[in-house]
């Protein structure tokens, strides 16, 4: 199949996919044993299949994030939407501060779980060899009179003589089934506190002032020199639109330290002007590109009519073509939006100093994974707070991403 | 200044520059150097028309030169060059020394691991969900979810997956679902991302799981973009389903295979972030571009990190050369 051809497939299928992904119409069947029922099933649930799949990785990150430690660490996320069972030791108040007088010997009262905690002791003991030798209400007899009591609410009673009740208090070992329980700690925690496993916030509002200003600017320099490409003829041009498609898959990891001695060589330094410019020179290839294939594709009446009428190729370009363009002006800014907002190398590089002011949310969890591993309540929520604004951007544009993966798809 | 400020201004002088330059560079071309009047105004308007293209690409063309070609250049200087010794020459003393470093050979063993594993299984898997897709009612609601990863970060996925992966002490309950799935039936546990060798493919599958949306999206454009008379024609002639996928549409769309199966390889290729995030290379799990960031910036020896760029610019360029071709076939 020649090139044109493959293209044209590609765009003509477009438009059957968007058909499919937006209206809901689905394309009636070619008949292709889609009335044999048994092939539809095996169809339908391996579908199904695939999707749970997908989905359950970012799910199970998502259910997380609204759990405490606690929960976290005694059952798996899956869990969550069940009662969990925890096993806990707790020790009764210090004897010598809080004993009180009764019956001729001491007694020490208290509560075992957090004020509002609505968990239910299913069982305890006092030895960690038996720890669910007793049900709760029991009272379990720890020799020569002494008798400790716990009740399902995690009150409990501790008796004996003056040298039983001394010392260090009680040890007990409960069982305890904490209802399901969701909590947005978690994002108050990662968003608001500062140091360790906090100043999401932060790193959020430098995301965002990364990603925005590196969105704008590539896309009115690539739009004027995309429709000289497109549009205009000069000598050489063929050769321009080959060197953006070679620059196109130049990793831009040969790009780091050259464009850093620049950067330190006249001033610019680390900070955010290095890294929107950064992200500027690394986005033309694909924008130039993007922009270039969609206004080729423009009717060439009207510019060529608008060019009769004496329109100059400034106006042509600002009146005619960027409004006609805005789909894969759309498409392009999505793109560039979310590589840049999920950037980790080019921050690294370019944007983060050794005062940390600037750190961006990669960074910020890579630096928490490093700190905080084991913390999957601080983990879970630091990554959906960075997830939040591109599924966002996701969902809501899907159709022109769509657009521009099938115009672009080179890179 | 508050950045955030900052950024705002930055938008405000970028864009007020670019227009300003086009606009302006316009009036002074059309009215300055060559007016539209006078005794020679036809030959005026032909040079006007003839600069105003370089107008048009220069800012573009000047960043892109910037930005990425000279990059190439000067970093295949470097390469040559060694930074301790006050950037004397030395030749390829650093590609040597590459040669000689075990964490270099298991980085390109690696880099060939994922190059071979990720885009195959991408490229299939994507393939086999856009054709049952096209086939059912929500076919459009599973496409969604199942391009939604492309949307999240290469560390953020990185902490969804270590998640799945994570290991507890046999004592106390697995929360990675793996784990649990093992204990459930009554296996061992796993540390799965630091059994060497196998960790790889624990790595690989979350570009995988990344890559198989856009591989989705557009094979599935292509098998819309089928003639369906070649389909008809085949149910006629009493083709099974099989036989109708294998010998009738793919066929038909290996052109698109290619695109995707390229523009899969050169992701791989320069895979970092989900190295970087999830083991940082430890455990036998290095690759290319992580190395590279290991010589530059963590060992600071330019030398040598300049020539391993050189290495991964070595293995993108066949598909270089590839794109350009095509490109320029299209051209004509």
């Amino acid at each position: 199949m020649t090139e044109e051809a493959d293209r044209g497939t590609i765009v003509a299928g477009s438009q059957g996919f968007f058909r499919g992904l937006f209206k809901g119409k689905e394309r009636v069947q070619e008949g292709i044993a889609g009335q044999k029922s048994g092939l539809m099933w095996a169809v339908h649930l391996s579908v199904a299949f695939l999707v749970i799949l997908w989905v359950l990785p970012t799910f199970g990150l998502l259910v997380s994030s609204f759990r405490t430690a606690d929960q976290i660490s005694s059952s798996g996320w899956w869990g969550a939407l069940f009662p969990s069972e925890v096993n806990e030791v707790y020790r009764a108040l210090d004897p010598d501060e809080f004993r009180e007088a009764a019956d001729g010997g001491f007694v020490v009262m208290g509560q075992l779980f957090d004020e509002g905690s609505t968990r239910e002791v299913v069982t305890w003991g006092t030895s960690s060899r038996a720890i669910a030798a007793f049900t709760p209400g029991e009272v379990a007899d720890l020799g020569d009179g002494e008798t400790i009591t716990l009740s399902a609410d995690g009150a409990y009673e501790w008796r004996g003589n003056d040298d039983q009740i001394s010392g260090r208090g009680q040890r007990m070992f409960v069982t305890a089934a904490a209802p399901p329980e969701f909590t947005f700690d978690n994002y108050r925690t990662v968003l608001f506190t500062e140091g360790s496993g906090g100043g999401m916030a932060k790193a959020f509002f430098n995301t965002l002032t990364v990603a925005i200003p590196a969105t704008i600017i590539p896309i009115l320099i690539a739009a004027f020199a995309a429709y000289a490409l497109a549009w205009m003829e000069f000598p050489g041009r063929a050769l321009l639109v080959a060197a953006v498609v070679g620059l196109l898959v130049v990793p831009l990891q040969l790009a780091l330290i050259p464009l850093l001695k620049l950067h330190l060589g006249i001033g610019i330094g680390k900070g955010y002007l290095g890294v929107w410019l950064a992200h500027t020179g690394f986005g033309l290839p694909l924008a130039i590109y993007l922009l270039r294939n969609y206004m080729v594709g423009l009717p060439k009446d009207i510019i060529e009519n608008a060019r009769v009428d004496g329109a100059t190729d400034f106006q042509i370009f600002v009146k005619i073509i960027l409004p006609l363009s805005f789909p894969a002006l759309a498409a392009f800014s999505i793109f560039q939006f979310l590589w840049t907002w999920n950037d980790l190398l080019v921050a690294l590089v370019f944007l983060i100093d050794a005062s940390g002011e600037t750190t961006v949310m990669t960074k910020q969890i890579v630096e928490l994974l490093g700190t905080r591993g084991g913390n999957w309540e601080i983990l879970a929520t630091a990554g959906f707070v960075s997830m939040i604004v591109p599924l966002a951007v996701f969902f809501m544009m899907q159709r022109y991403l769509v657009r521009g993966l099938l115009a672009g798809s080179v890179k | 200044m508050n950045p955030a400020l900052q950024g705002i201004l930055t938008i405000v002088i970028g864009v007020g520059a670019c227009v300003g330059y086009f606009y302006f560079a316009n009036q002074i071309l059309d009215k300055v150097i060559f007016p539209a009047r006078g005794p020679n105004t036809g030959r005026n308007i032909n040079r006007a028309n003839m600069i105003r293209p370089w107008l048009f690409i220069f800012p573009a063309f000047f960043a892109l030169g910037l930005y990425l070609a000279y990059p190439v250049v000067e970093t295949l200087r470097l390469s040559f060059l060694d930074r301790d010794a006050g950037n004397a020459f030395v030749g390829f003393e650093n590609y040597a020394q590459l040669t000689r470093e075990a964490k270099f050979w298991e980085a390109m063993r690696n880099n060939m691991l994922w190059l071979v594993v990720v885009p195959a299984l991408s490229t299939a898997l994507g393939l086999l969900v856009a054709q049952l897709t096209d086939r059912i009612s929500w076919g459009s609601i599973a496409k969604s979810l199942i391009f939604m990863p492309m949307a999240i970060s290469f560390v953020g996925a990185g902490v969804i997956w270590k998640l799945v992966y994570e290991i507890r002490p046999d004592e106390v309950a697995q929360i990675g679902i793996l784990n649990a799935i093992l204990v459930g039936i009554g296996a061992e546990p796993q540390n799965w991302l630091t059994i060497p060798f196998w960790n790889n493919f624990f790595l690989m599958i979350v570009l995988i799981w990344i890559q198989t949306g856009f591989a989705m999206v557009i094979l599935s454009a292509a098998l819309r973009g089928i003639p369906e008379e070649t389909v008809e024609a085949a149910i006629v002639d009493g083709a099974n389903p099989f036989q109708i996928f294998f010998k009738i549409k793919v066929p038909q769309i290996m052109p698109t295979i290619v695109v995707v199966w390229t523009t899969i390889t050169l992701t791989v290729l320069k895979v970092f972030d989900i190295v970087f995030t999830m083991t940082n290379g430890q455990w036998e799990t290095q690759v290319l571009a992580n190395y590279m960031y290991d010589k530059l910036f963590r060992a600071g020896d330019w030398g040598v990190g300049s020539a391993a760029a050189i290495v991964l610019m070595l293995l993108v360029s066949p598909i270089l050369v590839w794109n350009v071709y095509n490109a320029r076939k299209e051209m004509r």
